[in-house]
Parts: C-alpha cells; sequence; structure tokens
C-alpha cells in the first residue's frame, strides 16, 4: 500500500562547479594566505609565504575573525578580488 | 429573476435522536423543493428518501459540518443560509418552507457530526485539507517506513516517527506561527526553515504538538550569530546545545527538573532536545564525520534538555537572571559537553560548598586552562538548601566562585606541575580567572535524595566561539 510521508530535509541540491584551471606558474601571481585564527597558524603561513615568495609570488595576508565561524563575505569577497589563488591554514 | 439553481442540502446520521425526529420534516421539504441528503453513518437512514453516503465524511469535511441535522441552502455552488440542529423558524426561513414539522418541539439541539470527533478529525484533515503544507511528499510502497527514513538519512541513530500529513497537520496544531513562516537559516547550509519544517522535525523525533513553540525557540536560538550553531557543530570538541527551559511552560508540557533530570524517562526532555538536532541534521545538513567533526562527542547530542527546578529553588530563574521578566516562558542554549557530578556530603555552609564547587570548575577541560570555556553549575536541591538556609542568593554565590576562582599565575604557565600544557607567556605574580564575567550559568534541578551538584563544561566562549542565548518562547 502507498504511504507518504513529508520531506524532513531543506529539499536543495548542492549545485556542481568545475575547479579553476590549476596555475601554470606562481611568478607574478598574487597568492593569498588566509589565517583563520587558530593557534599557530601564523608560523606556519610565515614558512609559506616564504616559499611562494622564493617562486616569484607576491603574498597578500588575511584572517578570519575567529575560526569557528565562516569567513565574512566581505573578506571572501575582497580574497577573490584581489588573489590569484588563495590557501587557507588549519593549524593547532 | 436569478436563474441560478437553489438547493438544499441536508446533513444527518442515524445514531442522533434530533436526525430520527426531523425525518417527517425532511419528506416535507422533499415533496416541494431539490433536497439532498447526506447521510454519515447509515447509508440507509433516512429510508426511502436516496440519501448519499458520507461515511468517508468528505461533504461533511469540506462543508465544515460541526452538528447534525444541519440544513444548508446552496444558490449554484454558494451557501447563502444554514439551519443548525433543529429549530423550526429557522429551518421555515432556511428551506422557504412554512409550517415545517408542527407536531415536533419548537426546537431541539443536534448532535456533533463524526466529522469532528477528535479521533476522525486530524485524520480527515490531512485526507481532504492539507493544502497548508509545502514540503515534499515522499512516497513509501513496498519499503518499510522505519527503514525507508534510515536509508534516506534522516535518523540519527534511533527510529523515527514517521512524518505523515496527519501528525504534521497535528504537530502545527502546537504553534500560532504559519506553518510556512520562517524560523531561522540554519547552518551549516545555511538554509532557510520553515515552522513546517521544524515540524516534520519534531514528529520525527517524537515530540507532541504542545513541545513545538519550545522546538521553535530553540531553533531561533541556536541559528543566532550569538550561539554559532555552525562553530559548535564542526568542532573537534564534545559539546552540543544543551536546552534549559524556563517559565510556565515546563509544567504545562510536563517536562522533568526533578530526579534522574538528565537521565532517561521523560518524553518532553528528551524529544524536544532531539527535534533541534535533527533539525540541524536535515534541515543545516549537519552529520558527524561530514561537517560535525567531533573526536567524541558525547551522548547529549542525541538530546539535552532539561527545565529548571524554579519552585524548589533559593535563586531567581535562569531566565529572569539573564533578563527576561519574571515567569518569563524562555529556553536557554548553552554549548555543553556531557554532565559531570560534584560530590560533597560532608559540607553544611555555603562557604565550604562554594569552595567545593569552585575547586571542581576549576577543571572544566584542564586546570590550567583560564578565560575560554564557560560552564553549567547545575545545583541539587539538598546543595541549594545549604545556600537558602544561609540566605545566599544567586548573585552571592556567583560573586563568590568568581573570587574563589582567581587562579595564581604560576600554577597556569605552560610547563608548571611537569604538565606542558597552560597558558603561554610569564605569568609569575599574576592572578587569571578561570570564568569570564559571565561564564558561570547557576540552575537548579535534580531531585530526592542526594548531596550533589552536575558541572557541565562549555566550549570556546564568548566572540572566537558561543555565547549562551536565551529565547522567549513564543506560542
Amino acid at each position: 500500500m502507498k504511504r507518504y510521508i513529508l520531506d524532513p530535509t531543506n529539499e536543495t541540491t548542492p549545485s556542481r562547479r568545475a575547479r579553476l584551471e590549476r596555475l601554470e606558474t606562481l611568478s607574478g601571481v598574487t597568492v593569498g594566505l588566509l589565517d583563520i585564527s587558530k593557534p599557530r597558524g601564523d608560523l606556519f603561513l610565515d614558512r609559506l609565504q616564504e616559499r611562494l615568495e622564493e617562486k616569484g609570488a607576491s603574498v597578500r595576508r588575511y584572517r578570519k575573525p575567529t575560526f569557528t565561524k565562516p569567513a565574512p563575505v566581505d573578506l571572501r569577497q575582497q580574497v577573490a578580488v584581489e588573489c590569484g589563488a588563495v590557501i587557507e591554514a588549519l593549524a593547532d | 429573476m436569478s436563474d441560478v439553481q437553489t438547493r438544499l442540502v441536508a446533513v444527518v446520521k442515524r445514531d442522533c435522536p434530533t436526525c430520527a425526529m426531523v425525518v417527517p420534516v425532511l419528506r416535507q421539504i422533499a415533496g416541494s423543493q431539490p433536497l439532498t441528503i447526506y447521510t454519515q453513518d447509515d447509508p440507509d437512514f433516512p429510508p426511502e428518501m436516496g440519501p448519499v453516503d458520507d461515511s468517508g465524511l468528505e461533504f461533511s469535511w469540506k462543508n465544515k459540518i460541526e452538528t447534525v441535522p444541519t440544513l444548508v441552502r446552496l444558490e449554484g455552488s454558494r451557501e447563502t443560509d444554514r439551519a443548525i440542529g433543529w429549530h423550526r423558524g429557522e429551518w421555515e426561513s432556511v428551506s422557504g418552507v412554512a409550517g415545517l414539522g408542527s407536531e415536533l418541539p419548537e426546537m431541539r439541539p443536534g448532535c456533533g457530526s463524526m466529522s469532528v470527533e477528535p479521533q476522525r478529525a486530524s485524520a480527515l484533515r490531512a485526507q481532504f485539507g492539507s493544502d497548508i503544507l509545502g514540503a515534499r511528499r515522499v512516497e513509501l510502497d513496498a519499503e518499510d517506513d522505519f527503514e525507508a527514513m534510515w536509508d534516506r538519512g534522516w535518523s540519527d541513530g534511533l527510529p523515527l516517527v514517521p512524518p505523515t500529513e496527519q501528525r504534521v497537520l497535528d504537530m502545527l496544531d502546537g504553534t500560532r506561527r504559519r506553518p510556512d513562516e520562517i524560523v531561522a537559516v540554519v547552518p551549516p547550509a545555511l538554509a532557510e526553515c520553515s515552522v513546517e519544517k521544524v515540524a516534520i522535525n519534531a514528529v520525527m523525533a517524537g515530540c507532541k504538538p504542545e513541545y513545538l513553540p519550545v522546538v521553535l525557540a530553540a531553533v531561533e536560538a541556536a541559528c543566532t550569530d550569538a550561539f554559532n550553531m555552525h562553530g559548535l557543530l564542526c568542532t573537534t570538541m564534545p559539546a552540543g546545545p544543551v536546552l534549559i527551559v524556563n517559565g510556565p511552560i515546563r509544567r504545562r508540557i510536563g517536562m522533568s527538573s526533578g530526579i534522574n533530570v538528565f537521565g532517561q524517562g521523560n518524553r518532553a526532555n528528551l524529544t524536544i532536545g532531539r527535534a533541534l538536532q535533527l533539525v540541524v541534521r536535515n534541515v543545516g545538513g549537519g552529520k558527524p564525520g561530514e561537517i560535525d567533526r567531533a573526536t567524541h562527542g558525547n551522548p547529549g547530542k542525541l538530546s539535552f534538555c532539561f527545565a529548571e527546578d524554579e519552585e524548589g529553588s533559593p535563586f531567581e530563574p535562569l531566565a529572569t537572571s539573564r533578563g527576561l521578566p519574571p515567569l518569563s516562558d524562555a529556553i536557554t542554549l548553552f554549548p555543553g559537553e556531557g554532565p559531570r557530578c560534584v560530590v560533597d556530603q560532608i559540607s553544611r555552609d555555603p562557604e565550604s560548598l562554594a569552595r567545593s564547587f569552585a575547586v571542581n570548575l576549576r577543571t572544566v577541560h584542564h586546570p590550567k586552562l583560564v578565560l575560554v570555556f564557560d560552564a553549567i553549575l547545575a545545583i541539587g536541591p539538598e546543595h541549594a538548601r545549604i545556600f537558602r538556609e544561609a540566605g545566599w542568593d544567586r548573585a552571592r554565590l556567583t560573586e563568590r566562585l568568581h573570587e574563589l576562582l582567581q587562579i595564581p599565575g604560576e600554577e597556569l604557565m605552560r610547563g608548571a606541575d611537569g604538565i606542558a600544557e597552560g597558558v603561554p607567556g610569564d605569568l609569575a605574580g599574576a592572578r587569571l580567572p578561570k570564568f569570564g564575567a559571565n561564564g558561570i550559568l547557576i540552575v537548579h534541578c535534580g531531585g530526592g535524595a542526594g548531596l550533589f551538584s552536575t558541572i557541565i563544561g562549555g566550549w570556546a566562549g564568548g566572540d572566537i566561539g558561543s555565547r549562551p542565548v536565551t529565547q522567549p518562547i513564543e506560542p
């Protein structure tokens, strides 16, 4: 016998987006380093910055107000506008 | 002259003495007017009048018949008049026939329509009147109901009550809010969540309709920026939402604030907390192993909800201490781990007992970590009596606990006591508080004997993580 129940979910389907093409070179690319405000994330990002700059990238640093919340929309927009690539650091 | 056809409809049931009494009247009307009779219980009643079988009650339900007999005048499909029960003058007015039932009494009340009998009404509404529901209907056929819900990923690991339209409509009776009203935007998917979606998950959790306002308030509180359900869900720490209910609604819906308050056995406590977690899972999409990254979690992430014992408390209710007017129905959400007992069976004065509380509170998450985690101190009635008899109110106890929890920096520094963990920097000569100014929430609960209280440790507090949120419960 057919029965009906109601869907408890939000009834949305995630949209699929293709990844961007992998960069062929870091030379001349602005790379954003996003610190999520976990302890010692800065140590990791400092070292990454050195390595990236050795490869000719220019580096911009960003920081989320707290690791417990998604990055504010304005910050995400700023990174997207100013950078060709971004690395987000999880640390502890 | 109008060419719209006028006709009369009567709704009756054999079981109703007034309906039986008016059968001659119906024959009298049928002699001069087009009359259709719908009968609810016996398709041969009234005899030889060709009644329409309404034992499925569709006509009665759709035409909002509450009493039988009811006589309705229709012009075209539009109802223009109605007589309820037997009243000669009204029947003559509705039918336009004079001299009806001259041998009958002037009036006699009717009987209840079968379509409004409580045990039938909710099924009829689901069958004929569910146009207020917007959620997708999921068809089950060969599948077992319980396995079907499990297979779709809706369960927290325990069986769910199937959210049929009838059950969801009944659940929605628990609130005055419209089913399509958006209650909150639920993380991590940041999905808009309607009253109806909360109701569906509340059905699955096992809630009764009268719990729904509490669940709605819990969802609203959880999805504030201050409470930060997103972060609480994602964290590797074992915390989840802890729900504390204040106000008269606690008693009205039968919540437990007494014996075994954090344990099993009370439907309201267990299903309200579960409903919030199911909303986060199903509407927000937050599931363990995906966005929920808890290393251990805790059993309270199935449901951790209780009421404060306000009546037996020496303190004002928690919600009142957090700024709401006395006697407010309110829910406070706290990001908490599992409960842990504080045993002190010897202290008989408040200073000694406060010191017992303080040494235990210091250990929340680590005795050498400060100013990160809040805590609930749930004081049992036999401990509370000591403060009542000494005249200590909530403010005095809270102040004393903060004084006792000023910790010498030398004990907190990394490496102190041979333990690498601790507060960074040179803290020699400093004193640091274990908790921030509002970091200790005192509630009174538990029941029966036992010189015990309970500590519920928090999660990252303040702006970096989560603040407790107190939300009024609206009907």
